[in-house]
């Protein structure tokens, strides 16, 4: 599979930027309109799969060198720590809180306990989807 | 609507349990594909349609479509995902390691219990 | 709060014996282990002032608050015991076992960790006040004593032992499930405490003898009393410390303690009578008899622990007696329930000073084998010491506590006589007679023990190991408890009102309301009673057999074997469970994955479509559903058509390519269902899905010819086809009738005040069924490794079965 595609590649980096960046976007304004975690994980790793099938496997290992198996671990951790921490202040596991704040250049804004959780469930989703890929691509 | 989408969703189920019933691994995979398939489309007729809005906060509308199945749903579409990329690499590690990919001599033997 | 810690501290502990085996190898780990029993038997000792005075101390953490299941400390007379003992003992018996373990060559922490198990669950069985965790426990201690029994599983006998032990105690631990159920219905409640206070109620209920036979039946089970006392024998393959602690201090006892805490409930019963003491009786009788017989040491110390317990439950079933007699506690009959608390204490003492004698002649000789050993005395003074010790006390000789209790089972034997409700003035003379020979017994077997071991004619040469006494550390445990043997005849007051009068309240607290009440003195000389002419009886008779033991012992021999119980045990699981069960499965378990799936998809619509007619749950109308549009048309029809695809083509990469179209049609249908989320993530699924299909496509097998000639086949489509009819009524039915409110208007109100949020499906991910989430990407964590460790580990077959041996 060693065709030198430049045109495909060129535009699969792009590309990949542009998807990647609506991804993090969908994902932060998951609470108020669709989207959220699970869609932006799922559309982050199209966008590497993108970038895979334009050069290959090493290639995209070697330009974003994570270890997605730990991916997934951070962030079941990082979502059940989150639902934990509300058993620190004496209140239900998995009790959330939010609340409005004033942050330069953004302006009011909400900030939530659940978009951690919910950048846990992201974490998981492309780790696991890119776990998945990567292994069964690898095993040639 | 509902009526024709309740019949849809038998139609899947049928061919999805047709498939699964069948000795080819590959055809079992593809059959629970469509029966989740089935089943996400089942879970969301049995909400209903009604509702002319989506499920989000919007200026000036009282009327939404019933969010929970949607929840359920979303959750059951991840889930199936990981199931049948689970299934498909068993398929074809068991089909290495077996040489068949034939149900009937997968049958486990004796000495394996 | 630390009184229910206190339950679970050896289980907390259990945590770290790993840690400590593995990482602290030049130190045995039972040295560790022993901190716990010691920190427990303190803590413990704390309540005897308290307890002494008639005070009970209750603690309660809830569990199922709901069902009114807790967690519950109760200590009273009955369990302060009952937990001194299971600390006690188990401090002693982890000491013996430092000696007794090799720590190079024995999996120690699996050793204990099974051990500290055990002494949590049995720790809560007498202190638990709720019948529900009382049972929870009750199994605890039956699946650690398996895990104990079966601790050498490489033996056949162990596992075998081992498997017995849990059959028959969990099977035995069932019905007194359904016999706390019953109760618990009749009385409203789980608390024993409760029940007791409204006893003459309950008594009146058509169930109440029902749920009185199904708990006795776990008692009998887990006390080894007649006929289920055939897996005490085969236990004896665990380790001996194992034997020591919990077949004869303390699990077998269980029985004893939940009989004594159900007396003041059932008592009021004929039946618990008759059947309470008529089974001791009998154990009592059939297992002195047959220690005899044994010719292993551990068999006729367990043929006599079985046996002495059978003379503990006779006690309590002779105790119950006093429930019928006005003024009972100026009686006679107030010496049952006091001799059995009291020969509880001693058997502890004097049991498990045999049972570590014999596994120290085990482990010096290298065989327990009664015909081997002789003229040991001189070898090993200390262990022989000890052995007469205990042997004689479990005689009932004088001066060791075993007499004390002893002359007060026969007093209570002989108060019998003197009862004349229910028929026992026709069989009551029975009582003391079988309980005057199973005494003769006793002697003669505890004379057997001790003498043919240490002495007569010492044969070296047929000794597997040359013996010498046991080290040190091995013998102060049996030396401690052969000194309370001793001490105890001598301060038996002291004893008796420190524990056993409280204990008594327990057990008959309508008698008693403290433990000054109990006026009973011991005393080793009564003066010429007709007790003291038994005992003199009991051991001339009993020194005359002795010594003609080898001309009658052959007697045995002539026993049929064929039909005894642990014949019937084994053709029940052989025979009937394991040949006779596995065939009638194997008609339908035959291994096919096809046909399972089958009988499911069978069983679906039968039951639902069942369910649908008989409820007559179906319901159609057309009202309330939205109209159609033709692109709806246009998409169903493109369903339809890939659906079909995927069922009849031929070759891989179509059935593929149908499937991604069949899955993008759905995302369109999300998109007119007004389901944003679902059509997004639904695209880009399906997205990565095909890309998935694809690229294992090169590892995946092609559609095999066999499949396509036969390509139709009429049972499958006509299983296929019932389910999707029952699919479409369900869909139907629950279109057209809606019975409760759905719980969506709740989230659509607090979305924005309650969760702070807009897009009411993320939030409901995120925030209200937050759990559901959490799971899901935890299955979805699984199936992501497990996929990586099937190619990454790459286990072929070979290598598998190499690693299996």
């Amino acid at each position: 599979m060693k065709v030198n595609n430049v045109i495909l590649q060129f535009t699969a980096k792009i590309v990949f930027f542009i998807i990647f960046f609506f991804a993090i976007h969908i994902f932060f304004a998951g609470h108020y309109t669709p989207g959220g975690g699970f869609v932006g994980g799922l559309v982050t790793a199209s966008a590497i799969v993108l970038l895979i099938i334009a050069f290959d496997l090493n290639t995209v290992q070697r330009l974003l060198p994570i270890n997605y198996v730990y991916l997934v671990a951070i962030g079941l951790i990082l979502a059940l720590g989150t639902a934990a921490i509300s058993m620190f202040v004496d209140q239900p596991f998995f009790t959330h809180f939010f609340d409005y704040f004033y942050l330069p250049l953004f302006g009011k804004t909400s900030l939530h306990t659940a978009a951690l959780f919910d950048l846990g469930v992201y974490l998981v989703v492309v780790g696991v989807t890119m776990t998945i890929i990567q292994t069964i691509g690898d095993d040639e | 609507m509902e009526i024709i989408m309740a019949f849809v969703c038998g139609f899947l189920f049928m061919s999805a349990i047709y498939l699964i019933l069948s000795r080819s691994l590959l055809r079992i995979i593809i059959g629970t594909g469509l029966l989740s398939h089935g089943a996400h489309l089942l879970i969301i007729t049995m909400g209903g349609f009604g509702g002319n809005n989506p499920p989000v906060l919007a200026d000036g509308v009282t009327e939404y479509v019933d969010p929970l199945p949607q929840a359920l749903i979303l959750t059951a579409i991840v889930i199936s995902f990981g199931v049948t990329a689970f299934f498909l690499v068993l398929a074809y590690r068991s089909y290495q390691e077996l040489k068949t990919d034939d149900m009937t001599q997968m049958k486990g033997s004796e000495d394996h219990e | 709060m630390l009184q229910i810690l206190c339950l679970f501290i050896p289980i907390i502990a259990a945590f770290f014996m790993p840690f400590l085996f593995k990482k602290i190898r030049n130190v045995h780990t039972g040295w560790f282990v022993l901190i716990v029993p010691l920190f427990l038997v303190v803590y413990y000792s704390t309540f005897i002032p308290a307890v002494s005075k008639g005070e009970t101390v209750i603690e309660q953490l809830s569990w199922i608050p709901s069902l009114g299941i807790s967690f519950v400390s109760y200590i009273d007379g009955l369990s302060l015991l009952f937990s001194l003992l299971i600390s006690g003992i188990g401090a002693l018996v982890v000491l013996y076992s430092i000696f007794y373990l090799n720590r190079k060559k024995e999996q120690l922490h699996n050793f204990y960790i099974y051990l500290l198990i055990f002494m949590s669950a049995m720790l809560g069985v007498v202190q638990s006040d709720n019948m529900i965790t009382l049972y929870f426990f009750w199994e605890l201690t039956s699946i650690s004593s398996f895990l104990l029994i079966g601790y050498w599983f490489n033996r056949d006998k162990s596992r075998f032992g081992a498997l017995k032990s849990m059959m028959i105690t969990v099977a035995g631990g069932m019905l007194m499930l359904g016999g706390f159920v019953l109760l618990s219905l009749m009385g409203g409640t789980f608390s024993i405490r409760a029940l007791i206070e409204q006893a003459p109620q309950l008594a009146t209920n058509d169930l109440f003898i029902v749920a009185l036979v199904l708990i006795l039946l776990g008692a009998f089970t887990k006390s080894a009393q007649f006929p289920f006392y055939i897996w005490l024998p085969d236990a004896m393959e665990a380790p001996t410390p194992v034997s020591a602690y919990l077949h004869s201090a303390t699990m077998v006892k269980a029985g004893i303690y939940l009989v004594a805490r159900f007396t003041p409930i059932f008592a009021l019963s004929e039946v618990w009578v008759w059947l309470v003491a008529g089974i001791g009786l009998l154990t009592l009788f059939w297992g002195s008899f047959f220690a005899l017989k044994q010719t292993d040491l551990k068999g006729i110390l367990a043929f006599s622990t079985v046996s002495q317990l059978g003379l503990i439950m006779s006690l309590l079933g002779v105790s119950a007696i006093a429930y019928h007699i006005d003024g009972a506690e100026d009686t006679v009959f107030k010496y049952a329930a006091f001799a059995a608390i009291f020969h509880l204490i001693n058997h502890a003492t004097f049991k498990g000073s045999l049972f570590m004698i014999a596994g120290i002649v085990d482990h010096e000789t290298g065989t327990r084998d009664i015909r081997k050993l002789g003229g040991l005395m001189s070898l090993m003074p200390v262990s022989f010491t000890v052995a007469l010790i205990g042997s004689f006390s479990m005689a009932g000789l004088p001066p060791f506590n075993g007499f004390l209790s002893k002359e007060m089972f026969l007093t209570a034997m002989l108060s019998v006589t003197e009862f004349d409700l229910f028929n026992f003035s026709t069989w009551g003379p029975l009582f003391p007679i079988i309980a005057w020979v199973a005494s003769v017994f006793t002697f003669i077997y505890s004379f057997y023990f001790v003498f043919k071991t240490f002495t007569g004619k010492l044969n070296v040469d047929q000794l597997p190991t040359k013996p010498h006494e046991a080290p040190i550390g091995m013998l102060i445990s049996p030396v401690l408890l052969a000194g309370l043997v001793v001490t105890i005849f001598f301060i038996p007051n002291i004893v008796t009102d420190t524990f056993v009068k409280p204990a008594v309240v327990a057990i008959q607290p309508f008698l008693y309301s403290s433990p000054y009440d109990v006026n009973i003195h011991v005393s080793a000389w009564h003066g010429p009673t007709t007790e003291l002419y038994m005992t003199i009886g009991i051991v001339v008779v009993g020194l005359l057999l002795f010594l003609t033991l080898s001309k009658w012992q052959k007697l045995y021999s002539a026993l049929p074997e064929r039909f005894t119980l642990n014949r019937l045990y084994d053709f029940t699981i052989n025979e009937l469970l394991g040949s006779w069960m596995t065939r009638f499965s194997k008609l339908y378990m035959t291994g096919s994955i096809r046909k399972y799936l089958a009988y499911m998809f069978t069983a679906i619509p039968v039951i639902v479509i069942g369910t649908l007619i008989v409820k007559n749950a179906f319901a159609f109308k057309f009202e309330g559903s939205s109209p159609i549009h033709l692109y709806e048309i246009i998409l169903i029809l493109v369903l339809v058509i890939g659906t079909i695809t995927t069922v009849f083509a031929r070759s891989r990469i179509t059935s593929i390519i149908a499937l991604g179209a069949v899955g993008y049609t759905v995302s369109l249908f999300f998109v007119i269902f007004n389901a944003p989320d679902l059509a997004l993530t639904q695209l880009v699924i399906e997205t990565i899905s095909v890309a998935l299909f694809l690229m294992a496509f090169y590892h995946l097998p092609k559609f095999s010819k066999v499949e396509e000639r036969t390509r139709f086949k009429f049972g499958r489509a006509f299983v296929s086809i019932a389910v999707g009819i029952m699919v479409t009524l369900v869909a139907l039915s629950s279109h057209s009738q809606k019975f409760i409110e759905s719980i969506s208007s709740y989230y659509k109100e607090t979305v924005y005040s309650e969760a702070g949020g807009g897009n009411i499906v993320n939030v409901i991910l995120v925030d209200y069924r937050g759990f559901d989430t959490l799971f899901e990407i935890a299955v979805l964590a699984i199936a992501g490794i497990s996929i990586f460790a099937m190619i990454k580990l790459r286990l072929s077959r070979k290598e598998k079965n190499y690693e299996s041996k």
